[in-house]
């Protein structure tokens, strides 16, 4: 068993502590401030490679393995969450239908800008009234002179609202066959006739991801806009984006290290009944717990991200990852509130800018409760 | 138009630094960086030339260190010069200039030789109008603009008042400030590119320098002795009592700075 990176991985690693240290964590508390997203750093992380980590060099992309996308992201999650988030957004759900589905001449189109970091890329699968129940969705592509015409609104799409996005992919009813609904996905530019959006929606945390909902009002797009089979199996289709699991098992990996490093430091130097309040034993098995667990999380990450790289089957493991590491990062920052006091509750401290963004993480890319589901249904339940 | 840069690789200043109590110099034996001053250098001439040249780094460096100039590399230079050789240990200044310049000469054609004001970890600002010197190039200081027309190069050269401009015809060695221009991040795709680009290793025997001539034996200076530097001063505290602003006033006219 190697636990080590590779010398790529690790390279990569680097960058982005780098220049996340010097060029998002400073930018990080206006960013959450002014609550937009912050387009001129994913613009620069874009000059750098970061925006095309899982697309191949043929297609504009890095190339990387989904170990060193993770080590990525653990970088620079410490930094901001929000950044994190949209470039996992746009990493995963936004560019893998592309890298995965689409002709040469579309990923051409829309897949290169977006692995070269020139736009960025959304994924439209959530509406109101199916969330967990994908299955459930209402909007609907029908057949008309040469093209489609896509009808239905989206909930909480990520990243299509911003000066930097391209448009979005979004999933539609096409029909219903013997086996019930059948469903394609089309690419939808910006500035489509009918295509329109609300503002951007306010959460508790990731305050600098743009996340609005989406409108498709009789849009026509052309044939060459549907994203392979307009028949393909709901199911195969999803199971692509599931390294997006992964994903965000690495934000909260960050997430928890990021807490767990404020709280060592602020439990060191905070003096109260005479003594640094990390000399009481409270405090350290909280700190204990937090990096035990913490490790714990790291290494089922890890170990999905390597069952992905090797061509193996990673639904299950990816699943316990998100669902532990999320779970983990959710009770370490209220955790390391509890240890920064009255100063870790204010708003402007760094602290209580993780404590917001963690409950997001048990919520997207599938909720806690349907990666139980998932685990379940995988144990033969 | 093809340009070399100077790069100087030192220890990273992350690093708490320490010296060898034998030599009284810096302890150079870990990894070394690229010196952030050179960054701008690097930056600028990755500019000037544009798509039409080639960016050459020359350093000299102990232990064959080539972990600095892969940065530079990575940020887009096309080759290095490494000067590494033990007979180098305790060169002065103006050896290290004589050094460099010996390595210029072996970096092919080129129209600028383009290093910083002065390094981070040594600062005696002095290495580029050595190497200018003995090349018998002109020599041009703290550059805060450059931008090379024909023949000639044109620099806005950082005075205490403001900027004098000043056109020297090329070649010629240009020394440039911090914030000449903003250094770009190495992407990934150049920090791959960096490790299979050429990196020309020579001793000192390859430059035709005899050892005689260089490190502790050719200096010409010697270091007698290293004392720490005076503690820090507590600083003067000043109760606001409706005065202070006077008294701080009286305080900073004292040390002529306002
Ligand atoms: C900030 C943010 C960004 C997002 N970005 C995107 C995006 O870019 N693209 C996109 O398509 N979507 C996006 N989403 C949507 C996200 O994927 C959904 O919110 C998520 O899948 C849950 O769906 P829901 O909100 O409709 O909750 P619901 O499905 O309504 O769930 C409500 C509750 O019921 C529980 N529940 C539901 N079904 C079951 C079951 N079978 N068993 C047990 N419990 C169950 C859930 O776990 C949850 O606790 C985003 C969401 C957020 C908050
Ligand atoms: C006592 C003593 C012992 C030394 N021992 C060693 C040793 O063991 N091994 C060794 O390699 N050097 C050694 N040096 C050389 C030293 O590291 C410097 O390179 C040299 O003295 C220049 O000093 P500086 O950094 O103050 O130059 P400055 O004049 O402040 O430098 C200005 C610019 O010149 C360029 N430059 C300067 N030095 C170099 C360089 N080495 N390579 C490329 N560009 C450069 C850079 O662009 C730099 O920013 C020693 C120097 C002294 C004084």
């Amino acid at each position: 068993m190697d636990f080590s990176l590779t010398a790529e991985e690790a390279d990569l690693a680097e960058l982005c502590r780098n220049f996340a240290d010097r060029e998002i964590a400073p930018r990080a508390p206006a960013a959450w401030e002014r609550a937009e997203c912050p387009t001129d750093l994913l613009r620069e992380m874009g000059e750098l490679g970061l925006l095309g980590m899982l697309v191949p060099e043929g297609w504009g992309g890095i190339g990387m393995s989904t170990i060193g996308f993770v080590a990525a992201l653990e970088q620079i999650g410490r930094a901001d969450q929000s950044v994190a988030a949209a470039l996992q957004a746009h990493v995963t759900i936004g560019s893998m239908p592309l890298l995965l589905f689409g002709t040469d001449e579309q990923r051409e189109r829309w897949l290169r800008p977006l692995a070269e970091g020139r736009v960025l890329g959304a994924f439209g699968l959530t509406e109101p009234g199916a969330g967990s129940d994908t299955r459930g969705i209402a909007t609907r592509a029908e057949r008309r002179d040469g093209g489609w015409v896509v009808n239905g609104t989206k909930a909480f799409i990520s990243n299509a609202g911003t000066d930097m996005s391209f448009g979005v992919t979004v999933l539609a009813r096409t029909g219903t066959g013997d086996r019930g609904p059948r469903f394609g996905s089309f690419v939808i530019e910006k500035d489509t006739p009918g295509f329109t959006m609300g503002p951007k929606v306010r959460g508790i945390g990731w305050k600098g991801l743009d996340t609005r909902e989406l409108y498709f009002d009789d849009v026509w797009v052309p044939d060459d806009h549907l994203l392979g089979d307009p028949d393909l199996g709901l199911g195969q289709f999803l199971r692509t984006l599931e390294v997006g699991r992964i994903s965000i098992a690495a934000l909260s990996l960050s997430l928890t290290q990021a807490v767990l490093d404020l709280s060592l430091a602020y439990a060191a130097e905070r003096r109260q009944f005479g003594r640094p309040i990390s000399d009481f034993q409270a405090i350290q098995f909280k700190l204990a717990d937090m990096a035990t667990e913490l490790e714990a999380a790291r290494w089922l990450t890890y170990r999905a991200a390597w069952l992905r790289d090797t061509g193996q089957p990673f639904l299950k493991e990816a699943a316990m990852a998100k669902l532990k590491a999320s779970r983990l990062a959710a009770a370490a920052a209220s955790e390391a509130v509890q240890i920064h006091g009255g100063v870790g509750y204010m708003l402007d401290s760094p602290v209580a800018r993780f404590y917001c963004d963690s409950k997001v993480l048990e919520i997207g890319e599938g909720t806690n409760e349907i990666q139980h589901v998932v685990i379940a249904r995988a144990l033969g339940c | 138009m093809n340009i070399v840069v100077c790069v100087k690789q030192i220890p990273d200043p992350a690093d708490p630094g320490a010296l060898d109590p034998e030599s009284k110099t810096l302890k150079r034996d870990g990894k070394l960086i690229l010196d952030e001053s050179d960054s701008y250098g690097v930056e600028m001439a990755l500019q000037l030339v544009g798509d039409s040249g080639e960016v050459t780094l020359v350093s000299m460096a102990p232990n064959g260190e080539v972990s600095g100039l892969r940065t530079a590399l990575a940020m887009g230079a096309a080759k290095a010069v490494l000067v590494s050789d033990d007979a180098l240990k305790g060169s002065d200044a103006l050896t290290t200039a004589k050094v460099l310049a010996a390595a210029i000469g072996k970096a092919g054609e080129y129209d600028l030789v383009l290093a910083a004001t002065e390094s981070s970890d040594g600062y005696t600002g002095v290495v580029p109008e050595q190497i200018a010197a003995v090349l018998g190039l002109p020599s041009v200081t703290f550059a805060k603009a450059v931008s090379v027309d024909g023949g000639t190069v044109k620099v806005d050269r950082q005075t205490e008042a403001g900027y004098d401009e000043v056109t020297c015809p090329l070649p010629a060695v240009v020394s440039v400030t911090a914030g000449v221009v903003e250094p770009r991040y190495p992407s990934f795709k150049g920090i791959m590119a960096a490790k299979s680009k050429p990196v020309d290793q020579l001793a000192l025997a390859d430059l035709g320098i005899e050892a005689a001539n260089a490190g502790w034996a050719g200096a010409g200076q010697e270091i007698v002795e290293v004392a720490a530097a005076a503690q820090r001063e507590a600083g003067e505290i000043i109760e606001d009592d409706g005065e202070a602003h006077a008294k701080i006033v009286d305080f900073l006219s004292n040390l002529k700075v306002i």
